[in-house]
């Protein structure tokens, strides 16, 4: 067990009511009235719960919306005006991190019920600014100053990945795949069309050998989920509680360069190992898994860091049909970044709300069967930054 | 505008000018004064010689704003024959083949310019040996 | 010839003598039938084969490491013990910020170092070697170094643009003894003559066509060479090689002739044919391919011609250290065997003469 993530005691901290707002190319709604709609939701999804704390998951709002000080803008401009609010920055790991703070702060017993917002202006600026501002997650002395962006790190993993393991060069097609089909019948997806082979192997090259389906769009997007303690929630609720059983983060080199083995995501793989320890689970426990596939390599890597597969094998259960909604090991139920949409640091959020539909069975077309236990895992960066939380429905 | 942060580098990037550990001897690109291998106090100046071998590589189509007017070029992860791994453009690659494992030596390149009239900032790059039998 | 007109021989206290030197030379190449397929419809001849362009992430700086690297690499100093590192140029990337620092900074030169950035149209180069030879020769100096190196400008559609190319080469100077070729005196000659020039802030430089020939270049370049040999008391059959500026094939050659030179003596150091006028670069790799080539005991003449104008002219003679120094760096002939050939259309972006706002 990494001792950076000591098993905690025993505790009741729950999810009392999440919110999932349409991923998307938003013109006509800022920052802090997608950050509203998202709170408002929670809120009412939690029965009119009000949060003593907000916890905002943003990375690029002061690069692409010159804007800073979310938790007092947000709070004030969503009726909360007062409370402790701060903003919470980890690049695409920000939606994990924020909510482990607000577990913490709940642990701790300062706090009884906190706000975790997750939301991304990505739409106010266009073109090469957004490359820019996605690029400050690589190390801007040593990568970014090379025109390397998440794109080319992603591209260059998966050049690597392809030649060691010998792996054909569409080994990764069945992620981008699978996500499409997830996101078909997800209302809040920005792509809901299925995507087939064929299509993917035409799909033109953003960072070669990656291609556009390889990669998740960047997009305007806000979801929240309300913690409490058990001692606040509704004492009547129609849908099953759902408890946090493990939350663990771990961090490596920023750049792919100063990684001892790019081919393996320590943190991600050492923040999974933690919360499994916590929670006293194993990987096959596992019914869901929301993988942060902003890339498709990051999913064959995820699945083999969270132990779902041997190193250099992760591809395969995309290859082999086992990542499906019926699968060994569904992920990215809803569509995932590649066809929901990758919102920056509110992807987390949406992550974990979404893996409280399937353990509530609110999933709705998306359903998994038999969901006792979901995991959720989002990552800064190529995994510079891993958060896992894995939940239970009581 | 931007002076100080690219000024205080460039050691490093006009000539891989890098760290040895005088505990475990290890070469340690980018510096970073501690030893990534023992974690040991590391600032031994090392002059690395250039030479490595392309590790990985991809091709930028969509570059960020002080890349786009390169747009499409070449990145690189170089196995340096030191030993680290470091992060690069490749340059001057003309029609040869490009492939992991290929041989490559480093050059000093334009690698921005902070706008039309900011600094124009230089650095590593690597390209296929000039002299392929050196 | 009198006690006055000998004093005209530029000739330091101590010999000194070339202890390493270095061509470069980028990839690109653009056929001259590529301008002429723009401009003139491909009808009428032109001047050379093809020119050398720089990529798009090479300038002067950017060049002038390359040669340096290349220069130390057969002078085998520790470039600690170079005191002056001077550039010659018309292409300085900056106005105002010295070439030279940075490639100082990036041979290991500085900080105990004299850096300076010199201008003379295409004779920068050759400027910063005679001041060389004098900083070195005065003894103040143990080594120095001169580089001469140009990304040369030429307006679309102008006479110049089937010509500018982009090269040069790195020299460093040292004690004679420790030489590969010793310096046996320099001559300059300069008069104020208005044949080209850049005014400050021009993109393209402006010319005056034929007057840039008979009471330019030649009145220049020919005076500048009778006037070293007479001084070193040297005829033209004493000379291996002969190099001169080179702004197009048809100037040298004609120069050479008219000085009684056979061709034999003047092709190994004429490249412009293959590589265009690399400006202040010109004369300097010209003398790179001739070490590349030359044999012990070979006498060499070199005279620049810069625009404004002057020449300067030098008579050296290459030692026994020379063949076994020479292959510790790319030779000029690798770079031009390196190439790659574009179209008007990536010269056109490569140069910076798309508008992009």
């Amino acid at each position: 067990m990494s001792p950076r993530n000591p098993s905690p005691p025993a505790h009741d901290v729950f999810i009392a009511g999440v919110s999932l707002t349409k991923a998307g190319e938003h013109w006509q709604t800022s920052l802090r009235e997608l950050a509203f709609e998202a709170v408002r939701l929670a809120q009412i999804d939690a029965g009119g719960l009000v949060p003593q704390a907000l916890y905002v998951a943003n990375a690029f709002a002061p690069i692409l919306s010159h804007q800073i000080q979310l938790g007092a803008l947000i709070a004030d401009f969503s009726g909360l005006r007062g409370i402790e609010a701060v903003t919470v920055e980890a690049a695409g790991a920000s939606g994990g991190m924020a909510l482990r703070q607000a577990f913490l702060a709940l642990m701790s017993g300062q706090l009884e019920t906190a706000m975790v917002l997750g939301v991304e202006k990505m739409t106010d600026k266009i073109g090469p600014a957004v490359l820019s501002a996605l690029a400050t997650t690589t190390d801007a002395d040593h990568e970014a100053v090379h025109g390397i962006t998440p794109a080319a790190q992603a591209a260059l993993l998966m050049q690597r990945y392809l030649y060691e393991y010998e792996a054909p060069s569409n080994a990764l097609a069945g992620f981008s795949i699978n996500s499409h089909a997830n996101a078909v019948t997800n209302p809040n997806a920005i792509f809901q069309r299925a995507l087939s082979e064929e299509a993917y192997t035409k799909a033109a090259m953003v960072c070669e050998p990656l291609n556009i389906m390889d990669a998740a769009p960047s997009v305007d997007g806000a979801a929240a989920v309300l913690l409490a303690r058990r001692s606040v929630l509704p004492s009547e609720s129609e849908t099953p509680r759902v408890r946090i059983l493990g939350s663990a983060s771990a961090t490596s080199a920023l750049a792919l360069h100063d990684q001892p083995d790019i081919l393996t995501f320590t943190a991600a793989a050492e923040s999974a190992h933690a919360a499994y320890a916590q929670s006293g689970l194993k990987a096959k426990d596992i019914d869901v898994f929301e993988l942060h596939d902003q890339f498709s390599i990051f999913s064959a890597l995820s699945l083999e860091a969270a132990g779902f597969a041997e190193k250099g094998q992760g591809w395969r259960l995309a290859h082999d049909g086992q990542i499906g909604l019926q699968g060994r090991i569904p992920i990215t139920t809803f569509g995932g970044s590649t066809a929901r949409g990758d919102s920056g640091g509110a992807t987390g959020v949406y992550q974990l709300a979404e893996v409280v539909l399937q353990l509530q069975k609110r999933a709705d077309k998306n359903q998994v069967m038999d969901t006792k236990i979901g995991m959720a895992q989002c990552l800064g960066g190529i995994g510079s930054t891993a958060c896992t939380h894995i939940l239970g429905r009581e | 505008m931007e002076v100080s942060r690219h000024w205080r580098l460039k050691k490093q990037r006009y000539a891989l000018e890098g760290e040895v550990c005088p505990h475990c001897h290890a070469k340690i690109f980018p510096p970073r004064d501690v030893c990534p291998d023992c974690g040991l106090d590391a600032r031994t100046l090392y002059q690395f010689s250039g030479r490595g071998e392309v590790y990985s590589f991809a091709k930028v189509q969509d570059a960020p704003e002080a890349h786009s007017e390169q747009s499409p070029y070449t990145v690189a992860l170089i196995r340096l024959e030191e030993g680290p791994l470091v992060t690069a453009q490749l340059t001057d690659i003309g029609d040869q083949p490009l492939e992991v494992g290929s041989p490559v030596e480093m050059v000093t390149r334009k690698l921005r310019s902070d706008g039309e009239r900011g600094m124009l900032v230089y650095g590593y790059k690597f390209r296929p040996l000039l002299r392929p039998s050196i | 010839m009198n006690a006055s007109q000998q004093d005209r021989l530029l000739k330091p206290m101590e010999e000194v003598g070339i202890v390493g030197y270095g061509a470069y030379i980028p990839r690109y190449r653009l056929p001259a039938k590529e301008v002429s397929r723009i401009w003139t419809d491909g009808e009428g001849g032109v001047p050379i084969v093809e020119k050398a362009v720089p990529g798009l992430d090479e300038d002067v700086i950017t060049m002038s490491i390359e040669a340096a690297r290349n220069a130390l690499a057969r002078a085998a100093i520790d470039p600690s013990e170079i005191r002056a590192v001077w550039v010659g140029s018309e292409s300085h990337p900056y106005a105002v910020k010295p070439s030279s620092t940075v490639v100082a900074e990036a041979i290991g030169a500085t900080p105990h170092t004299q850096a300076a950035d010199w201008e003379f149209a295409c004779k920068a180069g050759t400027e910063a070697l005679q001041a060389a030879i004098g900083l070195v020769g005065s003894g103040m100096a143990r080594y120095a170094m001169a580089i001469g190196m140009d990304t040369a400008q030429g307006r679309p559609g102008d006479a110049l643009e089937y010509t500018t190319g982009a090269g040069g080469a790195a020299i460093i100077l040292g004690p004679a003894k420790e030489s590969m070729a010793r310096f046996e005196g320099s001559y300059s000659y300069a008069t104020d003559t208005p044949d080209f020039w850049r005014r400050s802030n021009e993109t393209y430089p402006e010319h005056g066509e034929r007057f840039t020939g008979e009471p330019a270049y030649f009145e220049h370049i020919l005076t500048a060479a009778r006037e070293i040999m007479k001084l070193t008391d040297t005829q033209s059959e004493d000379f291996a090689h002969v190099v001169f500026h080179q702004p197009n094939a048809k100037f040298p050659m004609r120069a050479g002739r008219m000085l009684g030179f056979k061709d034999e003596q003047i092709k190994t150091g004429l490249l412009v044919s293959l590589i265009g006028n690399t400006y202040a670069g010109s004369p300097m790799i010209g003398l790179s391919a001739v070490l590349d080539k030359g044999q012990p005991g070979d006498r060499v003449l070199l005279v620049s011609y810069g625009s404004g104008a002057g020449s300067d002219a030098f008579v050296l003679s290459l030692t026994d250290r020379l063949p076994a120094l020479r292959d510790r760096a790319p030779r000029t002939q690798e770079y031009i065997d390196r190439r790659t050939e574009i179209d008007y259309a990536t010269y056109a972006r490569y140069r910076g003469k798309l508008a992009l706002k």
